[in-house]
């Protein structure tokens, strides 16, 4: 099926079959969870999927059962881009000599922050540099959930976790959350995109976007996390919906290196007065609740004045600088 | 490891794992149970995109949603992103 024809309705989502399979043993709530049944939706055809070490190659594949309806590949936890080269160039070697009769296999990468932000960025860096043809998928859910919250490159600044607890020595994770998106567009790689669940529709349209591309695509997806966030399960969704409408985690893509808003974000640059404050979204979070104590009023601006920094220059970057 | 289970030398070489999970059944971890309203339901099907358990399954020949209790971990999701506030989560008594 190729974009066109596949409309990305909720009945078409509704009526594709998962991939991605029930009875895995993420938490209740779990936002990895519904990212990748989402992404599993969009799949084109013959795909082969390799994850990194992570809460959702845990939750999906614990001995004897798999979760996985697709050939599915774990190894190292650096591995997850360098597997990915690996399955690609062996399918082009074998294509050539008649062994695999499909005439595209799609090869899917799936990893989480630590094995992006941290542990997996050279083995990513160098396939992207070598050019295989693979769609790397990030699924951030802001620290090392698997392992008992322990912080990461990817963990927001002010977030308490184990190994940044929020008390009076500290107030949570000290460094701010390194830009891996923009990092990957230094690669000048053809396609990077960050895309949020509650967006299904662009999230969906973003990880076909990134399989048809030729050559390499990156892909952010924010994966909100009730346990490590200790946040309610029920809000899961709607995180993801506030993070967009607040601006902490903007909606983009980058085609060629050419980077535009995507709609959801598209909206809020056009009506600023849409803008919601940070607060919106780091309330009922349970990881950011020493900010609305009377000592974290101070971190709660930094807070939202990093963010409209980096809103502005993304703005700059898209050319819709107010 | 109980005697019926398979020792090293039987199971498959590195550990591939050979059932689907489908098999495990994660409906027993909820406290909470989404109940649905069918006159307030729109059948939008946001809640079959949202589940991350795929506990929520759409029927064309009813044309309607079946909830699977099998697998529902009872998080909520669904009746937080309901649009038509259709679905409530009820504490669930043996």
């Amino acid at each position: 099926m190729t974009t066109e024809e596949w409309k990305f309705t909720t009945k078409d989502i509704a009526e594709k079959p998962d991939l991605f399979l029930s009875g895995h043993r993420a938490c209740a709530g779990c936002g990895p969870a519904t990212v990748l049944r989402m992404i599993m939706k969009a799949t084109r055809g013959p795909t082969i999927v390799t994850e990194a070490t992570g809460c959702m190659e845990v939750v999906s594949s614990i001995y004897p059962y798999t979760s996985w309806a697709v050939p599915w590949l774990h190894t190292a936890f650096e591995t997850a881009a360098a597997n990915a080269s690996g399955i690609e160039s062996a399918l082009k070697i074998m294509k050539k000599k008649g062994k695999v009769k499909q005439e595209h296999v799609d090869v899917i990468a799936i990893a989480g922050d630590g094995g992006t932000y941290d542990i997996g960025i050279q083995a990513l860096s160098g396939a992207v540099e070598r050019g295989h043809d693979f769609l790397f998928v990030l699924y951030d859910n802001e620290a090392y959930m698997n392992t008992g919250i322990q912080r990461s490159g990817g963990t927001p600044h002010g977030a308490a976790t184990t190994t940044s607890p929020a008390g009076t020595v500290i107030p949570g994770k000290l460094e701010y959350k390194k830009p891996i998106a923009e990092i990957m567009v230094a690669h000048e790689m053809p396609y990077v995109a960050t895309a949020s669940p509650y967006y299904w529709r662009d999230m969906l349209t973003k990880v076909r976007r990134g399989l048809e591309v030729e050559g390499p695509a990156f892909l952010h997806v924010f994966a909100p996390c009730p346990r490590g966030w200790r946040s309610d399960p029920a809000k899961s969704i709607e995180y993801s919906k506030l993070v967009v409408e607040t601006c902490v985690f903007p909606l983009w893509e980058s085609i060629n290196g050419q980077c535009q808003l995507s709609t959801p974000s598209k909206l809020i640059a056009l009506a600023p007065q849409k803008k919601k404050p940070v607060t919106d979204y780091l309330k009922g979070q349970g990881r950011f609740s020493h900010m609305f104590k009377p000592q974290g009023k101070k971190l709660l601006e930094e807070v939202q004045r990093v963010t409209d920094e980096r809103w502005q220059r993304l703005l700059a970057k898209c050319g819709m600088a107010q | 490891m109980t005697a019926k289970e398979k020792g090293w030398k039987e199971i498959a070489p590195a550990g591939v794992c050979s059932k689907a999970s489908t098999e495990f059944l994660t409906g027993d971890w909820k406290t909470y149970t989404p109940v649905r309203d069918p006159e307030k339901c729109t059948r939008c099907l946001l809640c079959v995109v949202f589940c991350p358990d795929g506990a929520i399954r759409w029927r064309p020949e009813k044309g309607d949603i079946e909830f699977d209790a099998g697998y529902c971990k009872g998080c909520g999701i669904c009746a937080n992103e309901c649009p038509t506030k259709a679905i409530t989560m009820k504490f669930e008594q043996e």
